[in-house]
């Protein structure tokens, strides 16, 4: 087998790389992480003419090679790193038609870190829309390179692109400019005290370090002195840099390009003149908003009801399959049910992230952080916040990797400790189940669902509660950063129903598979534990016959004692009954403890967990989780368990809360610090019990 | 007629003059705002902050706190 060509995508944000990926890769692409940093990699599989393979890898986007976030670091690690099994033979920078003048910048930057490259010139569909004709020989003179026009939505260009990756070898390594002419001096001191290297690359290298400090310079020691420069020369030589390379990109474009005005429409200008308005953009968010919300809720329901009817049969068939016994409890009661009670979500997840999907992919997004940005900064976040906090609906995962376009650290900072409040789906169950057993289902105004509505309150309630904690934050937290935004406008566009689908397939499965892995994982050890005990729980048996038959009970009223007991006396007893005292106030006994212990994994795993817990002590009852928490008491008093005012509890305890390993574990990475996701984790908790504590004196 | 970025209005035309490299973002120059390059306001939010801006052909919004260490020279 051949060597593959290893190909790596590159290009500012907005320009259609992801849809050229696809386009290169079709479903031959998977999505992974960067090891030990959560930046999304996207890697995929062409067949090029004659038989080669190419090794595509879609880059972030990115401006330029000076990286100001972690996804942007990604590109220059990569190009910097020539023992990078990722090091690509070829780069395919991806510009678009539109904004070429500025896509060149990064094109002008690659080449001159002497990698072959090819130019994209995507969207070329609009040229004749935008008045727009090129003079594609010249440019690729100019630049030193070979150009592909290339329209996904036209579907054009893509075997042509495919031609000039296979045939990369006959590419131009030499730079379009001289950048090192904007201070001839230093740039010979620096070739100087490295012979042999790149001198980009060691410029890179150096203004990395003022930039971001991470890039790793142990391969480069100088061989003689040469004067350093400080911080503020250094970057405006950068400036410098830039204004250079724009004079060339102009100096080429206005042979290569020509632009005729009045053939020009611009739709989008007109268009935000309403969207962007400051009433009509707002009018125009708020119905958007809510046609989300309308379709999260109903337009899910059908499919939620198939899920579910499924789940029940499945149930059922695997409880009539295994044997009797312990086992067949677990798989049927505890493990099924609670796959099930993630799986079920999985339409609203969807319906969410295929919202969100859409609005990025339009262009949409950026006109709402736009709109927002004033508000929010009021209470210490940034336009940029918006965006996050919708996404937390859905996960906050995502959601706390989508703040590193914040540039401004303390508004980013408080964006991710107040995103967990958002309703994420993992809520969505225990949310379901406990309303469900407080809230009467009627009709108000013989129109609205009352248990909808108060869902819609816990959403309300997560809104309210993200930005009163923002508030305390921004006076609490004192830290003098710089504080820039910039956000680009890019135009309007249909959204490609290719990349919305990968996009929603992509979100969709992760979440479920996560999700998946955990509430497995603690299903068993939870049954386990809860089938394990110490020695009153070895001895169970001749306690409770002795029991039985001095108070004379038949055979299934000892059963029953037999196995609650059990329960009670099992290691997740123990550890339920231990932190009783501190819940007790809360309204819970300690089987809801055992659930909220098990729930710091994953909020979802409250319900399977409660499954298991009341599966195990009465493998008999039939019913619904629901209906078995109904029906549950405390032991002693006989006093039913869930009542509105636990219910309350519970609701708010859940609405706050920190229970989410994977959320601390990414605000660990994010923050590179376990400072802030500790004070995070802590502070939610203390807050939890507060409001659940109020709730339930209110209530009780 | 010289004045800041932070000053312009709907329908005026300017050249950007200087931007003062200190309070400006390299990101922001690699877009496009530099010395010699248009700038016109699009659209902008209530209390005149962020400003929807048309640099060079590129749409982008900034804050108003940026926009005051952008020199223009507003064209008649």
């Amino acid at each position: 087998m051949s060597k593959q060509i290893n190909v790596a995508l590159i290009g500012n944000p907005n320009t259609g790389k992801t849809s050229v990926f696809n386009a290169l890769t079709g479903l031959n692409q998977k999505v992974g992480n960067y090891p030990g940093i959560t930046v999304e990699k996207k890697e995929g599989v062409c067949k090029l003419p004659r038989g080669v393979k190419a090794h595509i890898l879609d880059l972030p986007g990115t401006y330029s090679l000076n990286a100001s976030s972690l996804d942007e670091n990604v590109v220059i690690e990569l190009l910097l790193n020539k023992n990078d099994k990722n090091f690509p033979d070829v780069a395919v920078v991806v510009s678009d038609v539109e904004h070429l003048k500025r896509n060149l910048l990064l094109f002008t930057q690659i080449k001159d870190l002497e990698i072959p490259a090819i130019l994209v010139i995507n969207m070329s569909d609009r040229m004749a829309y935008k008045g727009i004709s090129l003079d594609v020989a010249y440019l690729e003179k100019m630049l030193k390179t070979k150009i592909a026009l290339v329209s996904t939505r036209k579907k054009q260009g893509v075997e042509e692109l495919k031609e000039l990756i296979a045939n990369y070898r006959e590419l131009s390594m030499e730079p379009c400019l001289n950048a090192s002419e904007i201070d001839p001096e230093y740039f010979d001191g620096l070739r100087k005290a490295f012979p042999g290297q790149l001198l980009y690359k060691l410029w890179l290298v150096i203004t990395q370090d003022v930039n971001f400090g991470k890039t790793d310079r142990n391969e480069i020691d100088p061989v003689a002195d040469f004067k350093t420069k400080s911080k503020s020369e250094l970057k405006r030589l950068q400036q410098k840099e830039t204004i250079r390379r724009y004079q060339f990109i102009n100096d080429t474009l206005k042979v290569g390009q020509t632009i005729d005005l009045n053939a020009a429409k611009d739709l989008s200008i007109k268009l935000d003149r309403i969207l962007t308005h400051k009433v009509w953009g707002y009018v125009v968010f708020a119905i958007l908003l809510l046609l989300m919300f309308q379709a999260i809720f109903s337009w899910s329901e059908p499919f939620m009801n198939v899920i579910d009817d499924a789940f029940a049969s499945l149930s059922d068939v695997v409880s009539g399959l295994l044997p009797e016994g312990k086992l067949n409890d677990l798989i049927s009661q505890g493990i099924v049910p609670g796959i099930g009670g993630v799986v079920i979500f999985v339409p609203q997840i969807a319906m969410l992230f295929l919202f969100i999907a859409i609005l990025e992919e339009t262009g949409y997004m950026s006109r709402v952080v736009f709109l927002m940005d004033k508000t929010m900064r009021r209470f210490g976040l940034s336009g940029k916040s918006v965006v996050p906090l919708i996404s937390g609906n859905a996960c906050a995962i995502p959601a706390i990797m989508a703040t590193r376009n914040i540039e401004n650290w303390k508004e980013r900072l408080i964006t991710i400790l107040v995103t967990p409040l958002s309703v994420c789906s993992a809520r969505l169950p225990v949310y379901t189940i406990l309303i469900s057993l407080i809230v009467p289902e009627t009709k108000i105004f013989g129109l609205i669902n009352s248990q909808a509505l108060a869902l819609l309150g816990m959403y309300v309630l997560g809104i309210v509660l993200a930005i009163g904690a923002a508030i305390i934050l921004n006076k609490i937290i004192k830290m003098k950063g710089k504080s820039y935004f910039v956000v680009e406008m890019p135009t309007y566009k249909l959204p490609l129903l290719k990349n919305v689908a990968y996009t929603v397939l992509e979100k969709t499965k992760a979440f479920v598979i996560n999700a998946g892995k955990i509430i497995l994982a603690v299903s068993i050890i939870l049954w386990f534990l809860a089938t394990h005990g110490g020695k009153t729980f070895s001895n169970a048996e001749t306690i409770i016959d002795e029991r039985a038959t001095a108070l004379n009970l038949s055979e299934h009223e000892r059963d029953t004692e037999l196995a609650s007991f059990q329960l009670e006396n099992s290691y997740i007893g123990m550890m339920g009954k231990a932190i009783e005292p501190v819940i007790k106030p809360l309204g819970y006994d300690w089987k809801i403890g055992i659930a909220i212990i098990t729930s710091f994994a994953a909020r979802e795993v409250f319900v399977g967990t409660l499954a298991t817990i009341y599966s195990v002590e009465n493998a008999e009852d039939e019913g619904t989780i629901r209906s078995r928490m109904a029906s549950a008491t405390f032991a002693g008093t006989g006093e039913k368990v869930f009542t509105v005012a636990t219910g309350v509890s519970l609701l708010l305890f859940y609405a706050i809360a920190l229970q989410c390993a994977a959320t601390v574990a990414i605000v660990r990475k994010e923050t590179n610090s376990w400072k802030w996701p500790l004070i995070q984790l802590i502070g939610l908790g203390v807050m939890a019990y507060l409001f659940a504590l109020i709730g339930f004196s209110i209530f009780k | 007629m010289q004045t800041t970025l932070a000053q312009i209005k709907r329908g005026e035309r300017a050249v950007i003059t200087d931007v003062s490299s200190a309070h400006i973002p390299l990101k922001l120059l690699e877009m496009g705002c530099l010395p010699g390059n248009f700038v016109e306001l699009v659209q902008a939010a209530p209390f005149s902050d962020p400003m929807y801006l048309n640099i060079n052909g590129t749409y982008l919004a900034i804050r108003k706190e940026t926009a005051i260490h952008i020199i223009i020279d507003i064209v008649p």
